[in-house]
């Protein structure tokens, strides 16, 4: 066809109308606005806790951090210790865990084409559970890093499952075959937990201390074990965001355009899983996070998912923090779990989300 | 550049829907597949477009189908489906350069050329004014044309055209139909459609085959194929079958 490309291609006006139309990109405010939320929260987190740290002293321990920087903090060594021994990895825990969910989430979204997709679909929090009550049961005490690795295996292995069952049960790869997959494995799996558990039933208050999810226990170590994992998923997922895009309009208009959908969307399942078994594995289950945080974006910024997978990334990890802000101060020196707090915190956040998008609309 | 079909069998769910279907179309030309519901006419024009499983021979301008990678594909063969996914919320724009995935590296962004043709391809379907909008702001014959849009924005020689003007009014039929032709003219494309509206087909198409019961039961121009016996037999209606002024046949119900 010559026509389209016969009268000289006008880039003046393509970038005209590209700034009108151009949702498909990301813009600078809506990322900045992020960014700084995120800013923000990581700083809310670093500065507040049970030990009353002087703000000017934490502020200057961290610039102190910065190669080539020596700024003398005033901080003793029991307060550099707590600094930087417990509410810093913390904190980097709380926002690595919300963005991998929300990421995970979006990745899954756009796999599925349903903006009710969570991470845990396809049997990951199911799998995990097992893999973690297992540890539970099975060796009594402390079994140091035990509970993030079963619960990492079990994640991948449930997601597996499903797969390989779906894949089986239906000639093809549809979408739906492997949502039920996804069910039965997670029923299947739910109820293993559920004998495991029984058969300890003195080990009760461990596993639902797991399995309502937290970042109390972070340390440098365990950020250092999900850290490569972690960021293998995010890089990819990060960049399947046009194909996601493209295999909205479905595997048959998809294939049209010249697109592999099974393809993609093993790419994306593999690295989706990936990143919420790493969230799983040091945070328990932390329901919610992965479907609002997603939403929100959606419906502030717009519905493509180069859009969305960035700013999901970002805003699951400052939702996150202040979540896990909000556990450890509400009922000090106590902590409320973070996956009970993130349903409390999440409900009201949504509402007010849907209200200002609503309000957007109309203007 | 012209199309070719030899032979071409396709079994769906073990149920042969194609029995040995060949037929040809010229460089430029319209050809509007029709037929009865369930003859087959939408698993034609989807295996042609190749995604679909089906033994025989494929050719465009020569070159076997078959044997392209899907994205070479994709930049000689553009599909406009009956029923498109339109995801909810995505502009007109951004679904417009959709057609241009085929140019993009897979893990590449579109460059300013991509752009710059969805632009073009906007203007010319009259749709600039619209690009911001989201897909589900449309009417219906908006929505038409921004799918035709999308396919033209990946600037192949032939297009293929699932009912293109079903759950249109009479007006907005003959307006994306106009369309179709004059961009078949100036592009030079290729153009298969499925149609339902026989006098519509016979005013437009410069061949019609008839595809009945999975088989080619008739092809040729449209005065040779709309005949009132070749209805009865494949459609079971009774029809008068009379030349307009262009001598293009033109179809009126006949009541018992």
């Amino acid at each position: 066809m010559t026509g389209a490309t016969g009268n000289v291609p006008r880039d003046e006006r393509g970038r005209g109308l590209a700034e009108r139309g151009a949702h498909g990109r990301l813009r600078v405010l809506p990322l900045g606005v992020a960014l700084g939320l995120l800013a923000a929260s990581l700083l809310a987190g670093v500065l507040v806790g049970a030990a009353d740290l002087p703000v000017a002293g934490v502020v200057k321990a961290l610039v102190d951090r910065v190669p080539f920087v020596h700024v003398d903090s005033g901080l003793s060594t029991v307060e550099t210790n707590v600094l930087f021994e417990l509410r810093v990895p913390r904190v980097l825990m709380a926002a690595l865990v919300g963005g991998l969910l929300a990421l995970a989430g979006a990745g899954y979204q756009g796999v599925f084409r349903n903006p009710l997709a969570d991470p845990y679909l396809l049997g990951a929090a199911a799998g995990a559970g097992v893999g973690a009550t297992l540890v539970i049961v099975v060796m009594p005490g402390n079994p140091e890093y035990g509970v993030p690795l079963a619960a990492f295996a079990g994640a991948v292995l449930g997601v597996v499952m499903a797969y390989v069952l779906g894949h089986t049960a239906a000639q093809g790869n549809g979408a739906a075959t492997l949502v039920l997959a996804g069910v039965a494995v997670s029923s299947f799996l739910a109820a293993v937990q559920t004998f495991l558990q029984q058969m300890k039933a003195e080990e009760l208050q461990r596993i639902f201390s797991w399995i309502l999810g937290g970042v109390g226990s972070a340390d440098w170590h365990q950020l250092a074990l999900v850290g490569p994992y972690a960021l293998v998923s995010t890089v990819v997922l990060l960049v399947h965001g046009r194909l996601l895009d493209v295999l909205s309009v479905g595997d048959e208009e998809a294939a049209s355009l010249g697109l592999s959908a099974p393809r993609v969307r093993l790419t994306v399942l593999v690295a989706a899983s990936l990143a919420t078994a790493c969230a799983v594995a040091v945070s328990g289950l932390i329901g919610f996070v992965g479907i609002v945080v997603p939403h929100a974006v959606r419906r502030l910024a717009g519905g493509s998912y180069r859009v969305v997978l960035p700013l999901s990334l970002l805003g699951g990890a400052a939702f996150l923090e202040v979540t896990d802000l909000v556990a450890r101060t509400v009922i000090a020196p106590g902590e409320l779990p973070l996956g009970v707090v993130t349903a409390f915190v999440g409900g009201p956040f949504f509402v007010a989300v849907l209200r200002a998008s609503r309000r957007q609309v109309e203007a | 550049m012209t199309v070719r079909v030899r032979g071409l069998h396709v079994r769906l769910g073990g149920r042969p829907v194609l029995r040995d279907v060949s037929l040809e179309v010229p460089a430029g030309s319209w050809t509007a597949v029709i037929g009865p519901n369930g003859a087959g006419k939408s698993t034609l024009l989807r295996a042609v477009l190749g995604v679909l499983p089906s033994d025989g021979e494929i050719t465009v301008a020569g070159a076997d189908l078959a044997a392209l990678k899907p994205r070479q594909r994709a930049r000689l063969v553009a599909y406009a489906p009956q029923s498109p996914n339109l995801p909810v919320g995505m502009t007109v724009f951004d679904y417009t350069l959709l057609g241009r995935s085929p140019y993009i590296p897979h893990l590449g962004r579109e460059s300013v050329h991509d752009r710059a043709v969805v632009a073009e391809v906007l203007d010319r379907l009259d749709l600039t004014g619209l690009a911001g909008r989201p897909l589900d702001h449309l009417s219906g014959g908006e929505k038409q044309r921004v799918v035709l849009a999308r396919a033209l924005a990946q600037q192949t020689s032939v297009l293929l055209l699932d009912e293109p003007t079903t759950a249109l009014d009479i007006g907005h039929q003959q307006q994306v139909m106009e369309l179709v032709d004059q961009l078949r003219l100036s592009d030079e494309l290729t153009v298969v459609t499925t149609i339902h509206d026989l006098t519509l087909a016979g005013q437009y198409a410069d061949d019609l085959v008839l595809i009945s019961g999975g088989r080619v039961a008739a092809a040729g121009t449209p005065g040779e194929v709309l005949s009132r016996e070749a209805i009865e037999e494949h459609f079971g209606a009774r029809v008068r079958v009379t030349p307009g002024p262009d001598g293009r046949p033109l179809l009126s119900l006949e009541r018992p």
